[in-house]
Protein backbone atom coordinates (compact mmCIF):
# COMPACT_ATOMS: atom_id res chain seq x y z
CA UNK A 1 0.00 0.00 0.00
CA UNK A 2 1.58 3.23 -1.21
CA UNK A 3 0.91 6.63 0.25
CA UNK A 4 -0.37 8.59 -2.77
CA UNK A 5 0.70 12.22 -2.31
CA UNK A 6 -1.32 13.56 -5.25
CA UNK A 7 -4.47 11.90 -3.92
CA UNK A 8 -3.74 13.20 -0.42
CA UNK A 9 -3.38 16.73 -1.82
CA UNK A 10 -6.62 16.43 -3.80
CA UNK A 11 -8.70 15.50 -0.74
CA UNK A 12 -7.16 18.16 1.54
CA UNK A 13 -9.82 20.84 0.73
CA UNK A 14 -12.63 18.43 1.69
CA UNK A 15 -10.94 17.60 4.96
CA UNK A 16 -10.24 21.25 5.73
CA UNK A 17 -13.94 22.05 5.27
CA UNK A 18 -14.65 19.33 7.82
CA UNK A 19 -12.00 20.76 10.14
CA UNK A 20 -13.70 24.16 9.99
CA UNK A 21 -17.02 22.64 11.11
CA UNK A 22 -15.17 20.79 13.88
CA UNK A 23 -13.61 24.00 15.17
CA UNK A 24 -16.98 25.81 15.07
CA UNK A 25 -18.74 23.08 17.06
CA UNK A 26 -15.93 22.96 19.61
CA UNK A 27 -15.80 26.72 20.16
CA UNK A 28 -19.58 27.07 20.52
CA UNK A 29 -19.82 23.93 22.66
CA UNK A 30 -17.02 25.22 24.89
CA UNK A 31 -18.87 28.51 25.45
CA UNK A 32 -22.04 26.61 26.38
CA UNK A 33 -20.05 24.33 28.70
CA UNK A 34 -18.26 27.16 30.51
CA UNK A 35 -21.43 29.21 31.03
CA UNK A 36 -23.51 26.22 32.14
CA UNK A 37 -20.65 24.87 34.24
CA UNK A 38 -20.34 28.19 36.03
CA UNK A 39 -24.09 28.32 36.68
CA UNK A 40 -24.01 24.75 38.04
CA UNK A 41 -21.04 25.55 40.29
CA UNK A 42 -22.84 28.59 41.70
CA UNK A 43 -26.11 26.69 42.07
CA UNK A 44 -24.28 24.00 44.05
CA UNK A 45 -23.64 26.59 46.74
CA UNK A 46 -27.33 27.44 46.92
CA UNK A 47 -28.91 27.54 50.36
CA UNK A 48 -31.82 25.55 48.99
CA UNK A 49 -31.28 21.79 49.29
CA UNK A 50 -33.41 20.64 46.29
CA UNK A 51 -31.30 22.82 43.97
CA UNK A 52 -28.09 21.33 45.37
CA UNK A 53 -29.47 17.81 44.98
CA UNK A 54 -30.56 18.50 41.39
CA UNK A 55 -27.07 19.79 40.55
CA UNK A 56 -25.38 16.79 42.13
CA UNK A 57 -27.71 14.49 40.18
CA UNK A 58 -26.92 16.30 36.95
CA UNK A 59 -23.17 16.07 37.55
CA UNK A 60 -23.07 12.40 38.44
CA UNK A 61 -25.41 11.38 35.63
CA UNK A 62 -23.63 13.25 32.87
CA UNK A 63 -20.23 12.17 34.15
CA UNK A 64 -21.20 8.50 34.40
CA UNK A 65 -22.59 7.98 30.91
CA UNK A 66 -20.78 8.08 27.55
CA UNK A 67 -21.05 11.18 25.43
CA UNK A 68 -21.88 9.08 22.39
CA UNK A 69 -25.02 7.63 23.96
CA UNK A 70 -26.03 11.08 25.21
CA UNK A 71 -25.73 12.32 21.63
CA UNK A 72 -27.88 9.45 20.40
CA UNK A 73 -30.57 10.34 22.92
CA UNK A 74 -30.45 14.03 21.98
CA UNK A 75 -30.51 13.26 18.29
CA UNK A 76 -33.00 10.39 18.05
CA UNK A 77 -35.12 10.63 21.16
CA UNK A 78 -35.75 14.36 21.52
CA UNK A 79 -37.51 14.69 18.14
CA UNK A 80 -40.01 12.09 19.36
CA UNK A 81 -40.66 14.37 22.32
CA UNK A 82 -41.40 17.16 19.84
CA UNK A 83 -38.07 18.98 20.07
CA UNK A 84 -36.19 18.86 16.78
CA UNK A 85 -32.80 20.53 16.51
CA UNK A 86 -30.56 20.56 13.46
CA UNK A 87 -27.53 18.20 13.83
CA UNK A 88 -25.08 21.06 14.31
CA UNK A 89 -27.09 22.53 17.19
CA UNK A 90 -27.53 19.05 18.70
CA UNK A 91 -23.76 18.63 18.64
CA UNK A 92 -23.16 21.97 20.34
CA UNK A 93 -25.79 21.23 22.99
CA UNK A 94 -24.50 17.68 23.50
CA UNK A 95 -20.88 18.72 23.94
CA UNK A 96 -21.95 21.66 26.10
CA UNK A 97 -24.12 19.60 28.46
CA UNK A 98 -21.48 16.88 28.85
CA UNK A 99 -18.49 19.12 29.45
CA UNK A 100 -20.50 21.48 31.68
CA UNK A 101 -20.58 18.66 34.22
CA UNK A 102 -16.77 18.45 34.23
CA UNK A 103 -16.18 22.20 34.14
CA UNK A 104 -18.67 22.72 36.97
CA UNK A 105 -16.59 20.41 39.14
CA UNK A 106 -13.43 22.37 38.27
CA UNK A 107 -15.19 25.66 39.08
CA UNK A 108 -16.43 24.24 42.36
CA UNK A 109 -12.88 23.32 43.37
CA UNK A 110 -11.56 26.75 42.39
CA UNK A 111 -14.36 28.52 44.29
CA UNK A 112 -13.80 26.39 47.38
CA UNK A 113 -10.09 27.26 47.28
CA UNK A 114 -10.83 30.94 47.74
CA UNK A 115 -9.92 31.84 51.33
CA UNK A 116 -12.98 32.42 53.55
CA UNK A 117 -11.50 35.81 54.42
CA UNK A 118 -12.54 37.03 50.99
CA UNK A 119 -16.19 36.16 51.67
CA UNK A 120 -16.00 37.76 55.10
CA UNK A 121 -14.43 40.90 53.68
CA UNK A 122 -17.19 41.14 51.08
CA UNK A 123 -19.76 40.78 53.84
CA UNK A 124 -18.01 43.36 56.02
CA UNK A 125 -17.89 45.84 53.12
CA UNK A 126 -21.61 45.23 52.54
CA UNK A 127 -21.30 44.07 48.94
CA UNK A 128 -24.46 42.43 47.65
CA UNK A 129 -24.26 38.83 46.46
CA UNK A 130 -24.11 39.58 42.76
CA UNK A 131 -21.25 42.05 43.18
CA UNK A 132 -19.37 39.67 45.48
CA UNK A 133 -19.51 36.93 42.87
CA UNK A 134 -18.80 39.15 39.91
CA UNK A 135 -16.03 41.38 41.27
CA UNK A 136 -14.41 39.28 44.00
CA UNK A 137 -14.95 35.55 43.78
CA UNK A 138 -15.09 34.77 40.07
CA UNK A 139 -12.01 36.78 39.01
CA UNK A 140 -9.97 34.92 41.62
CA UNK A 141 -11.49 31.56 40.74
CA UNK A 142 -10.82 31.99 37.03
CA UNK A 143 -7.05 32.36 37.32
CA UNK A 144 -6.01 28.90 38.54
CA UNK A 145 -8.68 27.45 36.27
CA UNK A 146 -7.02 28.50 33.03
CA UNK A 147 -4.91 25.35 32.46
CA UNK A 148 -7.83 23.12 33.44
CA UNK A 149 -10.11 24.83 30.94
CA UNK A 150 -7.38 24.46 28.33
CA UNK A 151 -7.28 20.72 28.91
CA UNK A 152 -11.03 20.47 28.55
CA UNK A 153 -10.95 22.50 25.34
CA UNK A 154 -8.44 20.07 23.84
CA UNK A 155 -10.41 17.14 25.22
CA UNK A 156 -13.56 18.45 23.55
CA UNK A 157 -11.74 18.86 20.29
CA UNK A 158 -10.71 15.25 20.40
CA UNK A 159 -14.25 14.06 21.17
CA UNK A 160 -15.64 15.69 18.03
CA UNK A 161 -15.26 12.58 15.83
CA UNK A 162 -18.23 11.31 17.82
CA UNK A 163 -20.35 13.99 16.22
CA UNK A 164 -20.10 12.03 12.98
CA UNK A 165 -22.58 9.53 14.44
CA UNK A 166 -25.22 12.26 14.45
CA UNK A 167 -24.40 13.22 10.83
CA UNK A 168 -22.56 16.49 11.46
CA UNK A 169 -20.18 16.99 8.50
CA UNK A 170 -17.06 17.48 10.64
CA UNK A 171 -13.52 16.31 9.98
CA UNK A 172 -14.03 12.65 10.82
CA UNK A 173 -17.20 12.44 8.74
CA UNK A 174 -15.36 14.09 5.83
CA UNK A 175 -12.52 11.57 6.07
CA UNK A 176 -14.98 8.68 6.26
CA UNK A 177 -16.82 9.93 3.19
CA UNK A 178 -13.62 10.27 1.19
CA UNK A 179 -12.59 6.77 2.27
CA UNK A 180 -16.03 5.40 1.40
CA UNK A 181 -16.03 6.88 -2.07
CA UNK A 182 -12.45 6.09 -3.07
CA UNK A 183 -11.80 2.90 -1.07
CA UNK A 184 -8.53 4.47 0.00
CA UNK A 185 -8.13 4.57 3.75
CA UNK A 186 -4.50 5.45 4.39
CA UNK A 187 -4.52 8.99 3.01
CA UNK A 188 -7.76 10.38 4.52
CA UNK A 189 -7.22 8.85 7.97
CA UNK A 190 -3.56 9.81 8.12
CA UNK A 191 -4.33 13.39 7.07
CA UNK A 192 -7.12 13.51 9.63
CA UNK A 193 -4.80 12.34 12.41
CA UNK A 194 -2.22 14.95 11.37
CA UNK A 195 -4.88 17.67 11.37
CA UNK A 196 -5.92 16.70 14.88
CA UNK A 197 -2.30 16.92 16.00
CA UNK A 198 -1.84 20.22 14.12
CA UNK A 199 -4.60 21.78 16.23
CA UNK A 200 -4.25 20.06 19.59
CA UNK A 201 -0.48 20.30 20.04
CA UNK A 202 -0.26 24.11 19.45
CA UNK A 203 -3.34 24.65 21.66
CA UNK A 204 -1.69 22.65 24.41
CA UNK A 205 1.53 24.67 24.02
CA UNK A 206 -0.45 27.93 24.09
CA UNK A 207 -2.09 27.03 27.38
CA UNK A 208 1.26 25.91 28.80
CA UNK A 209 2.68 29.30 27.83
CA UNK A 210 -0.24 31.18 29.40
CA UNK A 211 0.22 29.14 32.58
CA UNK A 212 3.97 29.85 32.74
CA UNK A 213 3.42 33.54 32.15
CA UNK A 214 0.97 33.64 35.02
CA UNK A 215 3.50 32.02 37.38
CA UNK A 216 6.35 34.27 36.25
CA UNK B 1 -47.10 -1.84 23.64
CA UNK B 2 -44.20 -3.92 24.88
CA UNK B 3 -45.02 -7.50 25.77
CA UNK B 4 -43.24 -9.47 28.46
CA UNK B 5 -41.31 -11.48 25.90
CA UNK B 6 -40.05 -8.34 24.19
CA UNK B 7 -39.06 -6.82 27.51
CA UNK B 8 -37.17 -9.99 28.37
CA UNK B 9 -35.51 -9.96 24.95
CA UNK B 10 -34.42 -6.34 25.39
CA UNK B 11 -33.07 -7.07 28.86
CA UNK B 12 -31.16 -10.13 27.67
CA UNK B 13 -29.59 -8.29 24.71
CA UNK B 14 -28.59 -5.29 26.80
CA UNK B 15 -27.18 -7.50 29.54
CA UNK B 16 -24.99 -9.42 27.11
CA UNK B 17 -23.86 -6.09 25.62
CA UNK B 18 -23.02 -4.79 29.08
CA UNK B 19 -20.97 -7.93 29.68
CA UNK B 20 -18.91 -7.27 26.54
CA UNK B 21 -18.44 -3.68 27.68
CA UNK B 22 -17.11 -4.89 31.04
CA UNK B 23 -14.87 -7.45 29.33
CA UNK B 24 -13.27 -4.80 27.09
CA UNK B 25 -12.90 -2.46 30.04
CA UNK B 26 -11.07 -5.04 32.13
CA UNK B 27 -8.73 -6.13 29.34
CA UNK B 28 -7.99 -2.59 28.20
CA UNK B 29 -7.33 -1.52 31.79
CA UNK B 30 -4.82 -4.37 32.22
CA UNK B 31 -3.01 -3.19 29.09
CA UNK B 32 -3.21 0.43 30.28
CA UNK B 33 -1.57 -0.41 33.61
CA UNK B 34 1.30 -2.35 32.03
CA UNK B 35 2.00 0.25 29.32
CA UNK B 36 1.52 3.22 31.64
CA UNK B 37 3.96 1.85 34.20
CA UNK B 38 6.54 1.10 31.55
CA UNK B 39 6.24 4.53 29.95
CA UNK B 40 6.29 6.30 33.32
CA UNK B 41 9.50 4.49 34.28
CA UNK B 42 10.96 5.26 30.85
CA UNK B 43 10.24 8.95 31.38
CA UNK B 44 12.22 8.79 34.62
CA UNK B 45 15.11 6.95 33.00
CA UNK B 46 18.65 8.35 33.24
CA UNK B 47 19.13 7.93 29.47
CA UNK B 48 17.97 10.86 27.42
CA UNK B 49 16.98 8.79 24.38
CA UNK B 50 14.63 6.58 26.41
CA UNK B 51 13.06 9.64 28.04
CA UNK B 52 12.64 11.23 24.64
CA UNK B 53 10.90 8.19 23.14
CA UNK B 54 8.52 8.00 26.10
CA UNK B 55 7.70 11.71 25.86
CA UNK B 56 6.95 11.35 22.16
CA UNK B 57 4.67 8.38 22.90
CA UNK B 58 2.70 10.37 25.46
CA UNK B 59 2.40 13.55 23.40
CA UNK B 60 1.34 11.80 20.20
CA UNK B 61 -1.20 9.51 21.81
CA UNK B 62 -2.68 12.34 23.87
CA UNK B 63 -3.00 14.43 20.71
CA UNK B 64 -4.96 11.84 18.70
CA UNK B 65 -8.50 11.09 19.65
CA UNK B 66 -9.35 7.55 20.72
CA UNK B 67 -11.86 7.10 17.92
CA UNK B 68 -9.40 8.19 15.25
CA UNK B 69 -6.84 5.73 16.63
CA UNK B 70 -9.41 2.91 16.65
CA UNK B 71 -10.35 3.57 13.04
CA UNK B 72 -6.70 3.80 12.11
CA UNK B 73 -6.00 0.40 13.66
CA UNK B 74 -9.18 -1.13 12.27
CA UNK B 75 -8.94 0.03 8.65
CA UNK B 76 -5.28 0.69 8.01
CA UNK B 77 -3.40 -2.10 9.77
CA UNK B 78 -5.07 -4.74 7.51
CA UNK B 79 -3.60 -2.91 4.52
CA UNK B 80 -0.17 -3.70 5.95
CA UNK B 81 -1.25 -7.33 6.36
CA UNK B 82 -1.75 -7.04 10.10
CA UNK B 83 -5.27 -8.21 10.84
CA UNK B 84 -6.52 -8.00 14.38
CA UNK B 85 -9.91 -9.14 15.58
CA UNK B 86 -12.29 -6.26 16.42
CA UNK B 87 -11.89 -7.16 20.10
CA UNK B 88 -8.09 -6.96 19.94
CA UNK B 89 -8.32 -3.71 17.99
CA UNK B 90 -10.65 -2.21 20.58
CA UNK B 91 -8.50 -3.27 23.52
CA UNK B 92 -5.29 -2.11 21.82
CA UNK B 93 -6.71 1.25 20.70
CA UNK B 94 -8.23 2.12 24.05
CA UNK B 95 -5.22 0.70 25.89
CA UNK B 96 -2.76 2.86 23.93
CA UNK B 97 -4.81 6.06 24.31
CA UNK B 98 -5.42 5.67 28.02
CA UNK B 99 -1.89 4.50 28.80
CA UNK B 100 -0.60 7.90 27.66
CA UNK B 101 -2.76 9.65 30.26
CA UNK B 102 -2.15 6.94 32.84
CA UNK B 103 1.63 7.21 32.55
CA UNK B 104 1.38 10.89 33.51
CA UNK B 105 -0.60 9.98 36.63
CA UNK B 106 1.92 7.32 37.61
CA UNK B 107 4.92 9.49 36.83
CA UNK B 108 3.69 12.40 38.91
CA UNK B 109 2.91 10.08 41.84
CA UNK B 110 6.41 8.55 41.67
CA UNK B 111 8.10 11.94 41.37
CA UNK B 112 6.18 13.33 44.32
CA UNK B 113 7.54 10.80 46.81
CA UNK B 114 9.56 12.85 49.28
CA UNK B 115 13.18 13.54 48.31
CA UNK B 116 14.34 12.42 51.76
CA UNK B 117 13.07 8.92 50.99
CA UNK B 118 15.21 8.84 47.87
CA UNK B 119 18.24 10.06 49.80
CA UNK B 120 17.66 7.38 52.44
CA UNK B 121 17.42 4.69 49.74
CA UNK B 122 20.78 5.79 48.42
CA UNK B 123 22.35 6.03 51.88
CA UNK B 124 21.21 2.49 52.65
CA UNK B 125 22.59 1.31 49.30
CA UNK B 126 19.35 -0.23 47.94
CA UNK B 127 19.36 -1.34 44.34
CA UNK B 128 16.98 0.54 42.01
CA UNK B 129 14.52 -2.36 41.67
CA UNK B 130 14.16 -3.09 45.35
CA UNK B 131 14.02 0.65 46.13
CA UNK B 132 11.13 1.08 43.70
CA UNK B 133 9.30 -1.99 44.92
CA UNK B 134 9.74 -1.62 48.66
CA UNK B 135 10.15 2.12 49.26
CA UNK B 136 8.93 4.32 46.44
CA UNK B 137 5.94 2.38 45.09
CA UNK B 138 4.21 1.69 48.42
CA UNK B 139 4.26 5.42 49.11
CA UNK B 140 3.22 6.45 45.60
CA UNK B 141 0.40 3.90 45.27
CA UNK B 142 -2.18 5.61 47.52
CA UNK B 143 -1.57 8.86 45.61
CA UNK B 144 -1.99 7.35 42.17
CA UNK B 145 -4.95 5.06 42.84
CA UNK B 146 -7.75 7.68 42.96
CA UNK B 147 -6.82 9.34 39.64
CA UNK B 148 -6.30 5.92 38.08
CA UNK B 149 -9.75 4.95 39.36
CA UNK B 150 -11.27 8.05 37.76
CA UNK B 151 -9.50 7.11 34.58
CA UNK B 152 -11.02 3.65 34.76
CA UNK B 153 -14.48 5.26 34.83
CA UNK B 154 -13.51 7.29 31.76
CA UNK B 155 -12.30 4.11 30.08
CA UNK B 156 -15.58 2.35 30.84
CA UNK B 157 -17.49 5.16 29.17
CA UNK B 158 -15.11 5.40 26.23
CA UNK B 159 -15.58 1.71 25.42
CA UNK B 160 -18.85 2.82 23.79
CA UNK B 161 -16.64 3.82 20.85
CA UNK B 162 -15.93 0.18 20.02
CA UNK B 163 -19.53 -0.15 18.87
CA UNK B 164 -18.37 1.76 15.79
CA UNK B 165 -15.86 -0.96 14.93
CA UNK B 166 -18.55 -3.67 15.02
CA UNK B 167 -18.05 -4.97 18.57
CA UNK B 168 -21.35 -5.90 20.21
CA UNK B 169 -20.98 -3.87 23.38
CA UNK B 170 -23.80 -2.18 25.28
CA UNK B 171 -24.12 0.70 22.79
CA UNK B 172 -24.07 -1.65 19.81
CA UNK B 173 -26.72 -3.90 21.38
CA UNK B 174 -28.87 -0.80 21.89
CA UNK B 175 -28.46 0.23 18.26
CA UNK B 176 -29.24 -3.32 17.12
CA UNK B 177 -32.40 -3.50 19.23
CA UNK B 178 -33.54 -0.20 17.73
CA UNK B 179 -33.13 -1.48 14.18
CA UNK B 180 -35.20 -4.56 14.98
CA UNK B 181 -37.76 -3.20 17.46
CA UNK B 182 -37.85 0.60 17.22
CA UNK B 183 -38.58 2.25 20.60
CA UNK B 184 -35.62 4.61 20.21
CA UNK B 185 -36.28 6.75 23.26
CA UNK B 186 -36.82 3.83 25.59
CA UNK B 187 -33.80 1.86 24.46
CA UNK B 188 -31.32 4.72 24.37
CA UNK B 189 -32.47 5.72 27.85
CA UNK B 190 -32.00 2.13 29.03
CA UNK B 191 -28.49 2.15 27.56
CA UNK B 192 -27.72 5.39 29.41
CA UNK B 193 -29.01 3.88 32.64
CA UNK B 194 -26.91 0.77 31.98
CA UNK B 195 -23.71 2.79 31.74
CA UNK B 196 -24.72 4.80 34.77
CA UNK B 197 -25.24 1.64 36.82
CA UNK B 198 -21.77 0.40 35.91
CA UNK B 199 -19.90 3.68 36.32
CA UNK B 200 -21.63 5.12 39.38
CA UNK B 201 -20.57 2.41 41.90
CA UNK B 202 -17.02 2.71 40.59
CA UNK B 203 -17.07 6.47 41.13
CA UNK B 204 -18.38 5.98 44.68
CA UNK B 205 -15.64 3.43 45.36
CA UNK B 206 -12.95 5.85 44.20
CA UNK B 207 -14.43 8.64 46.35
CA UNK B 208 -14.54 6.35 49.38
CA UNK B 209 -10.93 5.25 48.92
CA UNK B 210 -9.79 8.83 48.36
CA UNK B 211 -11.44 9.95 51.58
CA UNK B 212 -9.87 7.03 53.42
CA UNK B 213 -6.30 7.69 52.28
CA UNK B 214 -6.51 11.43 52.82
CA UNK B 215 -8.23 11.13 56.21
CA UNK B 216 -4.97 11.62 58.11
CA UNK B 217 -4.54 15.06 56.60
CA UNK B 218 -7.67 16.48 58.20
CA UNK B 219 -7.36 14.82 61.59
Amino acid sequence: MEFDWAFAWSITPDLLRGLLVTVQVVVLGFVVAVVLGLLLAIAQRSAWAPIRAACAGYLSFFRSTPLMVQLYVLFFALPLAGLTLPPFATGVVGLGLYYAAYIAEAFRGAIEDIPPGQWEAALALDFDRATTWRRLILPQAFKPLLPVLGNYLIGMFKETPLLAVITIPELFQAAKQVAGMSYRYTEPYTLMALMFLAISVPTSLLFKYLEHRRHA
Amino acid sequence: MITDTTALFIARQLASGALVTLEITVMAEALVLVLAFTVALMRLSPWRLVRWVATLYVEVLRGISALVLLFYLFFILPLFDISLSPMATGVLGLGLTFSAYGSEIIRSALVNVHQGQRDAVRALDFGPVIALRRIILPQALPVMLPPLGNQLVELLKTTSLVSLITLTDLTFSGAQLITTLGHQTLIWCLVLVGYFLMAWPLTRLVRWYERRVTAWRTT
